[in-house]
C-alpha cells in the first residue's frame, strides 16, 4: 500500500505538474470530487489531493509543485512509498441527468474537474468543458476531456491555445446564448468566485468544489470550515463541494492565506532535517 | 512529586512531572493502612486492586505489583499521568481524613515506568485461540482497551485507525508535558504484543464499509470512534485566521508536531497574546501548549475560579507557569484589525446565580457590561460533540438527539452486533471512563459471542 506505481510529467516547465499512481487500501470506486489525505513523510503535513481516477487498487493523483509539500512529493521516483495515505474521503458529487452542462476547470483543477465530466457524460448530459491554463504548455489532459465532452472551449491567460483570457468569459458568452442547466467549477478559488458571481445573473446552479485548509480530513478539527449560506460547515465532511452561489469566498480567500509566510520560510530553509530525499 | 524546574519547564514540552524515586514510592506506599474493606478500589471505575499492588511497592516488588495492575488496566503509564485520582480512587481513600490520602496516581505511574524503565513486560496468557474475528474501530483509550481485552479473552482482533498514529485523543489531544508519547508508543506495543492486528490510515465507512468487513468475516464491531468534532462559540469573528478550535490547535501540536516546524512540515501560527475560552483540560492544554511557544495566555472562562472541570493539579500547574485568567466573561464577538487579523475579543460580564443540573451556578450575561480582551490569537475550548460521520460509519445504528450512540446496559447498539463505548456513548468524559465502558462492554461481547455460537 501506498507505494508509488507509475510516475508521470505531465507539464516539465515550473511549477510542473505531475501525475501519480499509487496502490490504494480502499476496495470502493471513488465517486467524483472525493479526495484522498497524504504524507510524504514522517515529518511531513497533511495534504488533500483529489482522486482522479482509480484502476484495480491504483489511484490517479495529479498534482503541481506549488509549495514545498508538493515538491517533496514530486521528488518521489516509481519504487517510492508514501508515509501515510487514507482515502477515499468527502461528499461525493453525484452525478445524474440535468441536460446542458458546463464544467469549467483552471489550471491543475482541470484534473479534477476530469472525473466529473466522464461521471455528467455517463448519465447522459450534453457536456460542455471549458479548459483554462496560464499558457498552452500548461495545459493538462486535453484528450481525456475531450473524449468525455461533446463540445470543448480552451483559453490560456497568454493566447498561446484557444481564446486569450478567462475560462469565465467563454461561461458568460454561452449564458447569454443558451440554456444552461448546471455550472460546476474548479480551480484556483477567484476562478470560482468569479464563476459564481456570472452564474448567479443568469440563475443557473452551480457547484463548487472548495479547497481549503485541511489537516485530518475526517471532521475532527475545523481547520477547512467555509461558511456556505451563512453558516460554518466542514468542507472534508459536509463538502468540498457546495452551492456557489451560497459560498462566502471572500472568507475562504482569506483563510486559505492563513500560513502564507510559514510556507514561505519551510520553501527557503535550508535545514538538514527537511528531506527532499524520497525514501524514509 | 517533583516537578522539572519552572524557568525550564515554560520553554519546553518536556514532561512536567518527574515520577516518584524508588525510595519516595515504597515510603509512600508503606503509608497505605491496608484497610479490611478499601474504599479506594470502589472509586476506581476499573477496580484494580489498589491495596494489593500497593503492598507489593511497599515490599520493593515492583514486578508483582505492575502484574497486579494489570489484570484490570492495560493503560496504567497513561492512567497514572491523566487521570483524575481526585476524584476517583484518592477521593474515596480514608486518609483524607488527615488530609493526605495515599498518591495512588504516581503510585500506579511508578511501577507501570518501572516496568518500562527495565523491560521487565511479562506478556499476560492468551486463552486459546478462537476463529471469531472482532473489529475496533477507533484506537482511543476506548478502542485500545477493549481490543486488549477481547484478544485476551483469545479472539482475532483488528483495530482500525482513520489517522496515520494510533492513540486517539492521548495522541492528538493531551499534549506531550502531561503525556509524553514516548510512554504512549510502549502502552501500545504492550497492546501489539497481544497479537492485536492494528490498521492505521483506515476510516471505516470509507475506506471500507461495516458491511464489506462482515463479509470478510468480521463477526462483531466496537465503536470507539470518540466525540472528536469541536463546538465553536457560533458568535461574529469566529472564521478569522487567528481563531482555532482546541482540536485544531492541539492536532496541529500534538499529533503533527509543528511547534518544530520546519523541521516537521505542518505550520502553526499563534500571535503574542492568546486567549483560550473554556476552562476544560483541553482548554489548559491549550493555553500551556501556547505558553510553551512563548506567548502570553489568558483562559477566558464564563463562571468563577471554583467552577472550573479542569483538574486541580493542572490548574495549579498552569498558574505556577503563569496564565492569566479573566473570570466570568462570555465572549460575544472576535474583532479584527483591518488587515483582518485578531485584535481582541469583546467579552459581557457574568454575573453567576442558580446552580444548574450539574451543581454548577448558572452564568447570565449582563446587558451593557461590555469589555475588550486585547488579543492576536484565540483558541476555542469549550467542548466537542460527536462527528456527523457516524451516520456513514455505522447507518443503521440508533442515535441519540444529541448524536450520540444508543446502547443498552451491555453497551450494545440497536444492531446487535455492534458495541460501542467511550466518548461517543457518553459524550466528552474521562480517558479512565472509556477505559471502564470498553471493559464492561468486552465482557458482554464475549458473552453475545458466545450465545451466537451456540
Amino acid at each position: 500500500m501506498r507505494s508509488i506505481l507509475k510516475k508521470e510529467i505531465l507539464v516539465s516547465f515550473s511549477p510542473r505538474i505531475i501525475k501519480l499512481k499509487v496502490e490504494a487500501n480502499f476496495t470502493s470506486s471513488p465517486l467524483p470530487s472525493q479526495f484522498v489525505i497524504l504524507m510524504v513523510s514522517p515529518y511531513g503535513e497533511r495534504i488533500p489531493l483529489t482522486i482522479v481516477e482509480k484502476e484495480g487498487n491504483a489511484i490517479t493523483l495529479i498534482f503541481q509543485e506549488v509549495g514545498f509539500t508538493t515538491q517533496l512529493l514530486g521528488s518521489l521516483k516509481e519504487g517510492d512509498s508514501l508515509y501515510s495515505l487514507i482515502g477515499p474521503l468527502g461528499n461525493p458529487f453525484r452525478a445524474q441527468k440535468y441536460g446542458k452542462v458546463v464544467v469549467i476547470g483552471g489550471g491543475v483543477g482541470v484534473a479534477e474537474m476530469f472525473p466529473v465530466v466522464k461521471a455528467l457524460k455517463k448519465e447522459g448530459n450534453y457536456v460542455i468543458s471549458i479548459l483554462g491554463a496560464r499558457s498552452k504548455k500548461f495545459l493538462i489532459l486535453e484528450e481525456e476531456i475531450r473524449s468525455n465532452s461533446d463540445k470543448v472551449f480552451i483559453s490560456t491567460d497568454d493566447g498561446s491555445k484557444g481564446e486569450k483570457g478567462f475560462t469565465t468569459q467563454i461561461l458568460e458568452r454561452l449564458l447569454k446564448k443558451e440554456r444552461i442547466d448546471l455550472v460546476y467549477s474548479v480551480g484556483p478559488l477567484l476562478m470560482m468566485k468569479k464563476t459564481s458571481e456570472i452564474t448567479k445573473l443568469y440563475q443557473v446552479k452551480t457547484i463548487v468544489s472548495l479547497n481549503p485548509i485541511m489537516v485530518d480530513g475526517t471532521g475532527m478539527c475545523g481547520s477547512c470550515r467555509v461558511i456556505v449560506g451563512g453558516k460554518v460547515h466542514f468542507a472534508c465532511v459536509d463538502g468540498p463541494d457546495f452551492d456557489a452561489h451560497l459560498v462566502d469566498f471572500d472568507d475562504l480567500l482569506k483563510r486559505n492565506s492563513r500560513f502564507v509566510e510559514e510556507e514561505k520560510k519551510i520553501l527557503n530553509e535550508k535545514n538538514p532535517f527537511i528531506s527532499k530525499e524520497g525514501n524514509f | 512529586m517533583r516537578k522539572i524546574p519552572l524557568e525550564e519547564r515554560k520553554k519546553t514540552f518536556k514532561e512536567v512531572a518527574l515520577g516518584f524515586k524508588k525510595e519516595e514510592a515504597i515510603k509512600e506506599a508503606k503509608r497505605c493502612l491496608q484497610c479490611k474493606t478499601p474504599s479506594c478500589i470502589k472509586g476506581c471505575p476499573v477496580e484494580i486492586d489498589i491495596k494489593g499492588f500497593i503492598k507489593f511497592i511497599a515490599q520493593g516488588k515492583f514486578g508483582e505489583a505492575i502484574k497486579r495492575i494489570r489484570e484490570k488496566n492495560s493503560l496504567p503509564a497513561v492512567c497514572g499521568r491523566v487521570c483524575p485520582q481526585e476524584n476517583l480512587c484518592q477521593k474515596s481513600c480514608v486518609l483524607n481524613k488527615k488530609g493526605a490520602p495515599i498518591k495512588i496516581g504516581y503510585l500506579e505511574r511508578f511501577v507501570a515506568d518501572w516496568e518500562r524503565e527495565n523491560k521487565k513486560r511479562t506478556k499476560p496468557k492468551l486463552k486459546r485461540r478462537r476463529k471469531e474475528k472482532i473489529a475496533v474501530i477507533g484506537s482511543g483509550p476506548a478502542g485500545l482497551t477493549f481490543s486488549s481485552e477481547m484478544s485476551k479473552r483469545g479472539f482475532k482482533v483488528t483495530l482500525f485507525e482513520a489517522l496515520h498514529k494510533v492513540g486517539g485523543v492521548l495522541r492528538y489531544g493531551i499534549p506531550e508535558f502531561r503525556l509524553p508519547k514516548k510512554i504512549l508508543d510502549r502502552e501500545i506495543e504492550y497492546i501489539k504484543s497481544l497479537n492485536v492486528e492494528i490498521r492505521t490510515d483506515f476510516f471505516v465507512g470509507k475506506t471500507e464499509t461495516i458491511e464489506e468487513l462482515k463479509k470478510e468475516g468480521f463477526k462483531l464491531f466496537f465503536l470507539a470512534i470518540g466525540a472528536g468534532s469541536p463546538k465553536f462559540l457560533g458568535i461574529e469573528g469566529e472564521n478569522l485566521n487567528q481563531v482555532y478550535s482546541a482540536n485544531e490547535f492541539l492536532v496541529r501540536i500534538n499529533l503533527m508536531r509543528s511547534y518544530l516546524f520546519p523541521h516537521y512540515h505542518t505550520p502553526i501560527k499563534v500571535g503574542e497574546k492568546v486567549g483560550v475560552i473554556g476552562a476544560g483540560n483541553v482548554a489548559f492544554d491549550c493555553a500551556r501548549v501556547a505558553l510553551r511557544l512563548g506567548k502570553e495566555v489568558f483562559i477566558i472562562y464564563r463562571r468563577g475560579k471554583e467552577e472550573m472541570p479542569a483538574r486541580k493539579e493542572e490548574i495549579e500547574n498552569a498558574k505556577e507557569e503563569d496564565i492569566k485568567f479573566i473570570f466570568l466573561a462570555t465572549p460575544k464577538k472576535i474583532i479584527s484589525d483591518e488587515r483582518g487579523n485578531v485584535k481582541g475579543i469583546v467579552c459581557l460580564k457574568n454575573e453567576l446565580k442558580e446552580e444548574d443540573s450539574t451543581g454548577r451556578r448558572t452564568p447570565y450575561p449582563l446587558e451593557g457590561s461590555e469589555f475588550l480582551v486585547e488579543l492576536d490569537t484565540v483558541i476555542v475550548a469549550i467542548g466537542t460533540k460527536p462527528n456527523p460521520l457516524i451516520k456513514k460509519i455505522a447507518p443503521n445504528i440508533e442515535l441519540t438527539e444529541d448524536g450520540y450512540i444508543k446502547v443498552n446496559e451491555c453497551f450494545q447498539t440497536s444492531v446487535p452486533y455492534i458495541f460501542a463505548g467511550g466518548d461517543i456513548v457518553s459524550g466528552n468524559a474521562t480517558v479512565i471512563n472509556a477505559i471502564y465502558q470498553a471493559k464492561k462492554a468486552a465482557f458482554f461481547a464475549e458473552k453475545f459471542l458466545k450465545k451466537c455460537m451456540m
